[in-house]
């Protein structure tokens, strides 16, 4: 048998952090907030409730597209979804289906490989089942809270071939995503969900005719694990000269292997059609333009910037994998400016010390950088009597000084410091030899 | 006491203490009482809310006089509504089992306007459950008889809208219009119906059918109450996204000219509609209106491009009663609703999609164009609304693409979002009203409301009434 590869491909959903749910002006917000209080006419899908979309959130979608170099459709509309389940009100979620806002984007990974992005739609969010027990009865719960939250799906080609570079386009799609402050993406409370189809593939053939959809998988973590399982799963299946079957999987942490959850032998009917009650939306391609020029700098420019500075890899990655301390190491290095405090020292003490969390604001940081080098230095008495012993052995050095060979400062400089085991501050140290020297 | 035939008289009768707006109120529930046994043109009646109200316009007239309406231009104006329209803490069970029992958790947009305007809610109407029917006949509840044959069916889906005005249970009523549901049961019961622009009153919190072509239509004496009901209800809410208000300024004293579209006067319409039609088109030529013969040709594909976009729709928009909400399983749809939900989730199933639901799509879009080339030539359109006068009860049931075809003159005006006015336009032989309508296009209500008053200033079709 040849060699065989994974075709990974990824489904991403985002919750969007906007004011006001997507179709109508209930809150957003909707976590750890007390069931079915969050809720009206068009969110819960009364007889007679219309959707009017929320224009922030569709702005929202389309930064995220302009991040990851898609194409925006300039002429975009909603289309109906159509299933069962009591945590969908309507019956229907309104979705995108031929026309989403954003198409053919592209990431590039550390290692060169592109993979591409087919698509970038924006829905509603469903509401949540609650299974408990009341009254000794056990009973399935609905809360609409969450229901008609903004959620954009995000799905890639299945270009992917290993689960590293699958970890690594995650966790930089979440960073994105917080930068560009669309979303907190926080896996624990399901506003960034993951799922992923994966089938094994003999080198030279093209797509496999068959592929494994992995949901409910709550981590970057355990989804990588659970791509490696399922890879020697199916290799073990194919070896045997079987084709695995067709159906969506989750992952056991405990035990490490995927365990099948639904069997479908077709795929869903949902009965897609436009969204009658929503006109088609036109996209004005300057206003486009003039969001592409606006956003903000993303993970990768901050690396770019940050690697102008010598920074290690290591200081880079720390300070870019927050976008907190990233935008307060920019403030920092900005005001240090002024100081004698290089970049590199400020990622020092920020990865090293985590010296930030002490100065929630970045000249407090660099404040106290200044004292301390303050109180390193070694103080003016010392420096003075450094230069003293100096030029006391080094009477040749000062002769040519005064012959006016004044490049010999140089080399004063460098002993007094290895006097100073290079604690002297390099103006005071400048300025006490001066003195001396033209005394 | 007689039931005001207008809001102008109503007025006049308020101002000059004819009778109260309390009195009124007492006077149609009496005429409710007496005559609705038999017409059950009525699902839920508002008494309380409508002698509260009352009291409140009595005040408002004895405090105001004629400034009252100025500032309230239906004060006094008791309307019913189609039970596809939510009033607050009301029943509301859009004629189906399913809903026996919802109570309305807001109001739609269009009761609040009239309400607001100074208008007395009276009374939820009966109608096809979930509006799918043309002629009453398929309300769960019961059948509304038409006032001027009790034999007859009202119309429909609008049943009891029509009906109730019909027997001044209520001066006007609400409706919907998805394929002719105002209009031709306004004109089987001798009253003006209207199917405005699509886009020009909000549908929200009236139970929606099918959406792209739903609208909120009026049913009323005259032509004059229509307008000033329209007037009060037109505009954006903020709540219905496809409401984007236009005006059209025309002269009111100009001749026009008037298309007669010949696919609208084949084999199907009956000999004594087709008549009393063009009695109407003679009397508008006889005004110096400009009479033009037209050709529609795709309009003769509106029916079967209507019945597979609206039951798409249809089986879209029942899907939230579900089962799970609401109370009633699903096996309280009734076999037409069935009907509709099997057909609409065929046509919009992945294998069939492209060859019905787009397809149809596409068939829209050619007659719309088709429609709006004609307005290039011709300012309106006349033609009949219903191939014939109201039929007996039970005469097309259990064949329903006899009662589909009901619709073939009407479903054009929602196909393409225009304006429709229906008009009474005279009696049968046996004494049956019968209507025409007045097609325009896009937001051109005035222009069709200006036409149908110079009729109506000509005729009195309207003013006769029946005999209950």
């Amino acid at each position: 048998m040849k060699n065989l590869i994974p075709v990974i491909g990824l489904e991403v959903h985002i919750e969007l952090n906007t004011a006001t749910k997507m179709f109508c002006r209930c809150r957003a917000y909707h976590f750890g907030e007390k069931p079915n209080t969050n809720v009206c006419p068009v969110c819960l899908g009364l007889p007679g409730a219309l959707p009017s979309a929320n224009k922030k959130a569709i702005w929202d979608t389309i930064k995220f597209g302009l991040a990851l170099n898609s194409q925006i459709s300039s002429f975009s509309k909603f289309d109906r979804k159509h299933y069962f389940y009591p945590d969908l009100p309507k019956g229907y979620q309104i979705s995108q289906y031929d026309l989403p806002f954003c198409t053919k984007g592209t990431f590039t990974l550390k290692n060169g490989k592109v993979i591409n992005i087919r698509r970038i739609h924006l829905e509603e969010d469903t509401g949540k089942l609650i299974h408990k027990t009341v009254d000794g009865k056990k009973v399935s719960l609905v809360d609409y809270n969450r229901s008609g939250v903004p959620l954009m799906e995000m799905v890639t080609e299945p270009d992917f071939t290993d689960p590293s570079d699958v970890d690594e386009f995650l966790k930089e799609i979440q960073l994105i995503v917080k930068y560009l402050g669309i979303s907190d993406a926080d896996m624990e409370k399901g506003s960034m969900r993951l799922e992923a189809n994966i089938s094994l593939k003999e080198e030279d053939q093209g797509l496999p005719d068959y592929k494994i959809e992995l949901k409910n998988i709550n981590s970057f973590r355990f989804l990588s694990k659970a791509l490696q399982a399922e890879i020697v799963r199916q290799k073990q299946i194919l070896e045997t000269g079987s084709k695995p079957v067709q159906e969506t999987r989750g992952y056991d942490e405990v035990k490490n292997t995927t365990f099948s959850q639904r069997t479908k032998e077709e795929a869903q009917d949902y009965r897609y059609m436009p969204e009658p009650d929503i006109p088609p939306i036109t996209i004005n391609e300057k206003v486009v333009l003039r969001i592409k020029n606006k956003l903000p700098d993303l993970p990768n420019q901050k690396r770019k910037i940050f690697k102008k500075l010598n920074l290690s890899e290591h200081y880079i990655e720390t300070l870019v994998s927050d976008k907190n301390r990233a935008l307060y190491f920019d403030e920092a290095i900005n005001i240090a400016k002024d100081h004698n405090i290089s970049a590199k020292e400020i990622a020092s003490v920020m990865v090293n010390q985590n010296m930030d969390l002490k100065y929630p604001e970045p000249a407090g940081l660099i404040k106290k950088l200044l004292e301390i080098q303050k109180a390193d230095y070694a103080s003016q008495k010392e420096v003075k009597g450094a230069v003293n012993v100096v030029l006391k052995q080094n009477t040749k050095a000062v002769d040519d000084y005064k012959n006016g060979k004044t490049q010999v400062v140089g080399f004063l400089i460098g002993q007094i410091q290895k006097e100073l085991k290079g604690k002297g501050e390099v103006k005071l140290v400048q300025e006490i030899l001066r003195k001396k020297l033209e005394e | 006491m007689e039931a005001p035939n207008s809001f102008k008289t109503l007025k006049a009768d308020l101002l000059s203490g004819k009778y109260s707006t309390v009195d009124l109120v007492d006077y149609y529930l009496s005429r409710i009482h007496a005559f609705d046994g038999e017409i059950q043109s009525i699902l839920t009646i508002t008494d309380e809310i409508a002698f509260k109200k009352a009291k409140k316009a009595d005040a408002l007239i004895k405090k105001l006089k004629a400034k009252a309406f100025a500032e309230y231009p239906l004060l006094g104006v008791v309307v019913g509504y189609k039970d596809m329209f939510l009033k607050d803490g009301v029943r509301t069970t859009a004629g189906s089992r399913v809903l026996n029992g919802y109570v309305a958790q807001y109001s739609a947009t269009a009761v609040e306007k009239l309400e607001t305007a100074g208008a007395i809610t009276i009374a939820k109407l009966n109608q096809d459950a979930w509006a799918h029917g043309a002629s009453g006949e398929n309300s769960d509840f019961f059948i509304t008889k038409n006032p001027y044959d009790k034999a007859r069916v009202a119309g429909g889906s609008s049943s009891g809208s029509a009906a109730a005005v019909a027997s001044d249970f209520c001066l006007i009523a609400l409706g919907t219009d998805t394929g002719g549901s105002v209009r031709q049961p306004a004109s089987f019961t001798n009253l003006v119906g209207l199917k405005p622009t699509y886009g020009a009153i909000s549908r929200w919190g009236v139970i929606a059918m099918s959406s792209s072509l739903d609208t909120v239509g009026v049913i009323g004496k005259n032509i004059a109450d229509v307008k000033q009901t329209y007037d009060v209800l037109k505009g954006e809410d903020g709540h219905d996204s496809n409401v984007r208000l236009q005006t059209k300024s025309f002269d009111p004293g100009k001749k026009v000219t008037i298309g007669i579209p010949k696919e609208f006067f084949a084999e199907r319409l009956d000999p004594e509609v087709k008549t009393k039609v063009e009695e109407v088109i003679n009397t508008y030529q006889q005004m110096g209106h400009k009479i033009i013969n037209i050709s529609l040709p795709h309009t003769k594909y509106g029916i079967s491009v209507y019945y597979i976009i609206q039951p798409a729709e249809v089986s879209s928009n029942l899907a939230r009663y579900d089962g799970v909400r609401y109370g009633k399983d699903r096996l309280a749809f009734g076999s037409e609703a069935k009907r509709r939900i099997m057909l609409g989730s065929f046509v919009l199933s992945a294998g069939h999609y492209d060859a019905y639901y787009l397809k149809a799509m596409k068939v829209r879009n050619l007659i719309k164009m088709e429609l709006e080339k004609a307005y290039e030539k011709v300012d309106v359109i006349l033609a009949p609304v219903s191939p014939t006068p109201a039929f007996k009860i039970g005469e097309k049931q259990g064949d329903p693409i006899s009662m589909y075809l009901s619709d073939i003159f009407t479903v054009t005006a929602n196909l393409t979002g225009t304006p429709s006015v229906a008009i009474p336009g005279g009696f049968s032989k046996s004494g049956l009203p019968i209507g025409f309508q007045l097609m325009g296009p896009r937001f051109s209500e005035d222009l069709l409301f200006n036409l149908g008053q110079k009729y109506q200033a000509q005729t009195d079709w309207h003013t006769r009434k029946a005999v209950l």
